[in-house]
């Protein structure tokens, strides 16, 4: 019997493509932010929001990730927002070469930042690097206060988590300590934001934590 | 988590390693699996099985050595394993607690008959 060392991660393809991705984002100067959730919680709500309040400050540009259907896609173009919408057909995450081949896509030259949307899931897209600079999770009041809790992968390995749909409180059983001292006991470092995309809660402190967090006030200066 | 998908990432880096002998015959697989991975060790076996059948690695066996989740406490030094992923100390309940191992997915080494 002879033994062949290997040592070699299962997801080194993936991760080599991450890296690379983040050398060409770093080259050309573009701040990455992947957002995560479940699906429904506000991802695609939160960045238009985003846009509509920070497009004349910075240039964004969004690939969404989808199972089915360029919806969410549409939904930025109608901002005129450089867009482009990959299609997994069945993959519950994206990864870092449909990163890269959605991103050789784009045509402008100038992006400050960078949002992927991925695929509405708590758990898979946690181990998949795409080579963005950090994650933000979205959990949604609706969605039960135990969720960090139950998806703590996602939640230590993200910097930023928002509360979203905080218009719903009144009609709803949401503990909003309960939620952030259950994410807090996964990743205390998290920088927490309560949001709501209808009546615009915490979209301009979010907004502020992303022009300070992505640099992009010190490039412009 | 798509453990069927893993358990390919896994065969593809095996077959990477094997000699170009086509007699080489595999006896097992070591992989190592991180607590908090999310990999499900008996849904990888499984996925193993399935993708190495009728397969010059139909027989061999995918040995999992289960990584635990393990921290280092910033503020007292401990280094602890824990039972669940709630991250606080065990001796001093701080919070400032770093991962140290348990999000391992590594192909170890492989067992080959001479």
């Amino acid at each position: 019997m002879s033994l062949i060392t290997v040592e070699r991660k299962i997801l080194e393809k993936n991760d080599e493509l991450a890296e690379q991705n983040r050398m060409i984002f770093a080259r050309r100067g573009i701040f990455v932010m992947n957002m995560v959730s479940s699906p429904g919680s506000g991802k695609t709500s939160i960045i238009e929001r985003t846009i509509s309040m920070l497009k004349d400050k910075l240039r964004i540009a969004v690939i969404e990730g989808d199972v089915q259907t360029s919806l969410d896609a549409e939904r930025i173009d109608a901002l005129n927002i450089p867009v482009v919408q990959i299609v997994t057909n069945g993959s519950c995450h994206l990864d870092a070469p449909l990163v890269r081949d959605a991103f050789s896509k784009f045509t402008d030259d100038k992006i400050d930042i960078l949002f992927i949307e991925n695929v509405g899931n708590l758990v898979c897209p946690a181990a998949y690097d795409l080579g963005e600079a950090m994650k933000t999770v979205i959990i949604s009041t609706t969605e039960g206060d135990d969720k960090p809790l139950k998806y703590p992968a996602m939640f230590r390995n993200s910097e930023v988590l928002i509360i979203n749909k905080t218009d719903l409180l009144p009609y709803i059983n949401c503990k909003i300590d309960d939620i952030i001292h259950n994410a807090k006991s996964i990743n205390p470092d998290l920088k927490i934001f309560q949001t709501s995309c209808e009546t615009q809660e915490g979209i301009s402190e979010w907004c502020d934590y992303l022009i300070a967090r992505s640099g992009t006030n010190e490039k412009k200066n | 988590m798509h453990e069927v998908s893993i358990a390919q990432e896994i065969i593809d880096i095996v077959r990477n390693y094997l000699p170009d002998d086509k007699d080489t015959s595999v006896k097992s697989v070591k992989v190592a699996i991180g607590e908090f991975s999310s990999i499900h060790a008996e849904s990888l076996k499984f996925g193993y099985k399935i993708l190495t059948e009728d397969t010059n690695l139909q027989n061999s066996l995918l040995n999992i050595e289960n990584i635990p989740l393990s921290v280092k406490c910033h503020d007292c030094g401990a280094e602890s394993i824990l039972g669940e992923p709630l991250f606080f100390c065990p001796v001093c309940s701080g919070s400032k607690v770093e991962i140290i191992s348990g999000t391992e997915m590594k192909v170890v080494e492989i067992e080959i008959y001479d």
